[in-house]
C-alpha cells in the first residue's frame, strides 16, 4: 500500500511540474494545486498508513492509528486553499491589468512607473 | 509564567485583525504605532528576562513537550525579535509618509503587522511544523503587501514570488514529512535528541540537506534568482521590510535547525553551505557592481549580506558565530536603512536611473549624510555596526583556515563599499540639476532614518555593553543541550 502511495504522489508531483512549466496562468496554480496534493499525500504516507484501528489510544487499545499527520494535512490544506485563491485573484486581476494570461505576454522592460 | 513570550506575536496579530474592523485611516496609523512600539518594549523585557533566568520557553495549551507546540524564547531568537519590532517601527512610520492614499485603504497597516507577527512567530516557535505555518502567515502577508497597488511590474513580480515560493513551501512539508517518518516527532528539541539517538547518517543528511534547499530559496541563499526582481517592485517601505525580515527569517531557519539538529555532519552540509555562501557573496556582489540602477544596486547587497552571515555559521565555532550574530543584527538594522534611504532619493529624484540623478545633497544635505553613514556602515568600516561582525567573522574563517571565503568576505565587502559609494557620488554630489520645485516631495524619512542610523551607531561603539547578550545566544547554538534542557525538561 505504501509503495502504490509513494507511486501516486510521484504521479501528482509529475503532473503539477508538467503544469507549472507550461505558458497559462490557470494550468500554473492547477500545478500548484497538484503538488500540494502530492505533498499532503506524502506526508499521509511516511507516517504509516492505516493500521485497523482508530486514532484513539485507550487504555485497552493494542493498536491506533497516529492522528498527527492528519492534523499536520489539515492545516497544509487550509493554507494550500488560501494562497491558491489569492493566486487565482492576482491571475485575474493581471488579466485585467495586462489583458493577457499567458506568461509571455507579461514580460517586458522594467518600467516601473 | 513565561506567557509574556507570546506577546511580541499576539500584539501584531490581534492589532492585525482589530485594524480591519476601523476605516479610520489616521486611527489605523495610531494604533498600528502603538502596537509596535509596545511590542519593541516587550521584547527588550524579554531580553532581559532570558539574560536573568534563562532560556523561556511556553508550552502551549499545557500539553508538555514534544506532544503539544512549544514557543522558545532563547537569546538568539529574541535579540531578533527586539530588533525586528525596531526596524518595522522605523518602516511603519516611513510609510506613514509614502505608501499613499489608495494602499492605506486596503488595508496596509493590517497586512504590515500579520508580516510581522509571521516573523516574530517563526523565530519563537520550537516545532518545525510551526515553524511552517508561521513562515506561511509571513509569506501570504508579503504576496499581499508585493501586490497592493496592482501595477504592472508589481503583479508579474507577486506571480513569480508566489510561485516560487509555494513551490518552496511544498518542499519544506515534504522535507517535514520525511523528517518525522524518520524520526516521528517535530518537536526541535525533541528532533535534536532523537536525531543523535539514532546517528545522522546519509538518509537524515539528505533530508537536511532538502532543508537546506528550502531555506535556501527563503534566504536567497545562492538560489537568489527571485530576488532582485521582486524586492525592487514594492514601495520603498514595503521593499525595506522585505529586504530587512523576509530572508533573515530563511537565514533564522538554517541557523536553527543546522546547530540544534543537523550538526553531526558538518563535513557534508556545513562545506556545502560555506560553497554555497561564497558563490552567494560573488554573484551578489557583481550584481551590486554592474547595475545603475538604485533599487537594483540595493537589493543585490542584500544577497552579499546573506552570504556573508552564512559563511559565520558554516564555519562553525564561537567566534565566527558570534561574528554572524553580529553582522546579522546589524544587517536588518542596515538594510532597512539603506532601502529606506534610496526611496526617498528615488522620490526626491523621480527617477532610479543613478545616471539621471545628481546634486541632490545642495537641497538634502542630511540625508546624504545619512546616506554616507548607511554606505560606511554596510561595508564594515569601524566604528559602524557592520566592523564587529566582519571582523569575527573573518576571524572566526581565518583560525579555522578558510582562507580563501574570507578572502572573498573581505574583497567582496569592498566591492560593497563601491557599489553603494556609487549612489553617494552619483547621486549626491555634483551638479544640482533639480530645483527645489522640481523635486518630489518626502515626508516622514528622517526621523526613521536617523534612529536606524542611530542604531547602527551604537551596534558598533556600544559593541563592549552589547557583548554579554551575544555570547549567551552564541553559548546556546553552540550547546544545543541548554535548549533541549530547557525544553524538555521544564
Amino acid at each position: 500500500m505504501e509503495i502504490l502511495m509513494s507511486v501516486i504522489a510521484g504521479i501528482l508531483f509529475m503532473v503539477g511540474t508538467y503544469l507549472i512549466l507550461s505558458k497559462n496562468m490557470i494550468r500554473i496554480v492547477l500545478g500548484t494545486n497538484f503538488i500540494s496534493h502530492g505533498a499532503h499525500i506524502l506526508i499521509l504516507t511516511m507516517a504509516g498508513l492505516k493500521t485497523g484501528a482508530p486514532p484513539l489510544l485507550g487504555l485497552e487499545a493494542t493498536n491506533y492509528t497516529d492522528p498527527l499527520p492528519q492534523a499536520l494535512i489539515l492545516t497544509a490544506i487550509v493554507i494550500s486553499f488560501g494562497v491558491t485563491a489569492f493566486f487565482l485573484v492576482l491571475g485575474y486581476r493581471t488579466y485585467k491589468v495586462t489583458g493577457t494570461d499567458n506568461t509571455d505576454g507579461l514580460r517586458g522592460p522594467d518600467s516601473y512607473d | 509564567m513565561n506567557n509574556i513570550i507570546t506577546l511580541p506575536i499576539l500584539i501584531p496579530l490581534l492589532t492585525g485583525i482589530f485594524l480591519i474592523f476601523f476605516r479610520s485611516i489616521p486611527l489605523q496609523k495610531w494604533i498600528s504605532a502603538i502596537a509596535l512600539i509596545v511590542t519593541t518594549g516587550v521584547s527588550a523585557y524579554i531580553i532581559h528576562l532570558i539574560s536573568t533566568h534563562g532560556i523561556l520557553t511556553l508550552q502551549l495549551g499545557g500539553w508538555e513537550a514534544p506532544y503539544g507546540i512549544t514557543l522558545v524564547a532563547d537569546m538568539f531568537a529574541a535579540l531578533l525579535v527586539l530588533t525586528t519590532a525596531m526596524v518595522s517601527l522605523c518602516c511603519l512610520y516611513y510609510a506613514f509618509g509614502t505608501v499613499g492614499k489608495n494602499r492605506e485603504r486596503f488595508y496596509f497597516f493590517s497586512f504590515f503587522l500579520f508580516l510581522v507577527a509571521g516573523v516574530n512567530g517563526s523565530f519563537f516557535t520550537g516545532d518545525i511544523f510551526n515553524l511552517f505555518v508561521c513562515f506561511e502567515l509571513m509569506l501570504i502577508s508579503s504576496y499581499v503587501l508585493l501586490s497592493l497597488g496592482g501595477e504592472r511590474i508589481q503583479l508579474r513580480e507577486t506571480i513569480k514570488y508566489l510561485l516560487i515560493n509555494i513551490i518552496s513551501s511544498m518542499i519544506f512539508v515534504l522535507a517535514i514529512a520525511y523528517l518525522y517518518g524518520i524520526t516521528g516527532t517535530l518537536n526541535m528539541a525533541d528532533l535534536s535528541v532523537k536525531v543523535a539517538e539514532i546517528g545522522q547518517d546519509g538518509l537524515l543528511t539528505t533530508v537536511s540537506l532538502l532543508f537546506l534547499v528550502v531555506f535556501g530559496l527563503k534566504a536567497a541563499l545562492f538560489l537568489y534568482f527571485w530576488l532582485p526582481g521582486s524586492y525592487s517592485a514594492p514601495p520603498p517601505a514595503v521593499a525595506a521590510l522585505f529586504g530587512a525580515l523576509l530572508t533573515k527569517v530563511g537565514i533564522y531557519a538554517i541557523f536553527r535547525t543546522f546547530t540544534l539538529i543537523f550538526y553531526h555532519q558538518p563535513e557534508v552540509t556545513h562545506t556545502l553551505m560555506m560553497w554555497m555562501a561564497a558563490l552567494t557573496m560573488i554573484l551578489g556582489t557583481i550584481g551590486a557592481v554592474a547595475h545603475w540602477d538604485v533599487k537594483k544596486i540595493i537589493v543585490y547587497n542584500v544577497i552579499v549580506a546573506v552570504g556573508l552571515i552564512i559563511f559565520g555559521l558554516s564555519v562553525f565555532s564561537s567566534v565566527s558565530l558570534i561574528g554572524s550574530l553580529y553582522y546579522f543584527v546589524h544587517d536588518m538594522i542596515i538594510k532597512a536603512l539603506l532601502f529606506l534611504l534610496a526611496g526617498a532619493v528615488i522620490i526626491i529624484a523621480r527617477t532610479h536611473k543613478l545616471h539621471e540623478i545628481s546634486g541632490l545633497i545642495r537641497h538634502h544635505p542630511y540625508l546624504g549624510w545619512l546616506f554616507f553613514i548607511a554606505a560606511l556602515s554596510l561595508a564594515g568600516i569601524p566604528p559602524f555596526g557592520g566592523f564587529i561582525g566582519k571582523v569575527f567573522i573573518t576571524q572566526g574563517g581565518l583560525e579555522n583556515g578558510d582562507y580563501i571565503v574570507a578572502g572573498i568576505g573581505l574583497f567582496t565587502s569592498l566591492l560593497v563599499l563601491y557599489s553603494v559609494m556609487k549612489i553617494f557620488l552619483n547621486g549626491f554630489w555634483g551638479e544640482t540639476i533639480l530645483s527645489k520645485k522640481e523635486e518630489g516631495k518626502v515626508k516622514n524619512v528622517l526621523l526613521p532614518c536617523s534612529i536606524l542610523a542611530a542604531l547602527t551607531i551604537l551596534l558598533g561603539l556600544g559593541a563592549e555593553w552589547t557583548y554579554v547578550y551575544f555570547e549567551q545566544a552564541v553559548e546556546g547554538l553552540m550547546n544545543p543541550n541548554f535548549y533541549i534542557q530547557a525544553v524538555l525538561h521544564d
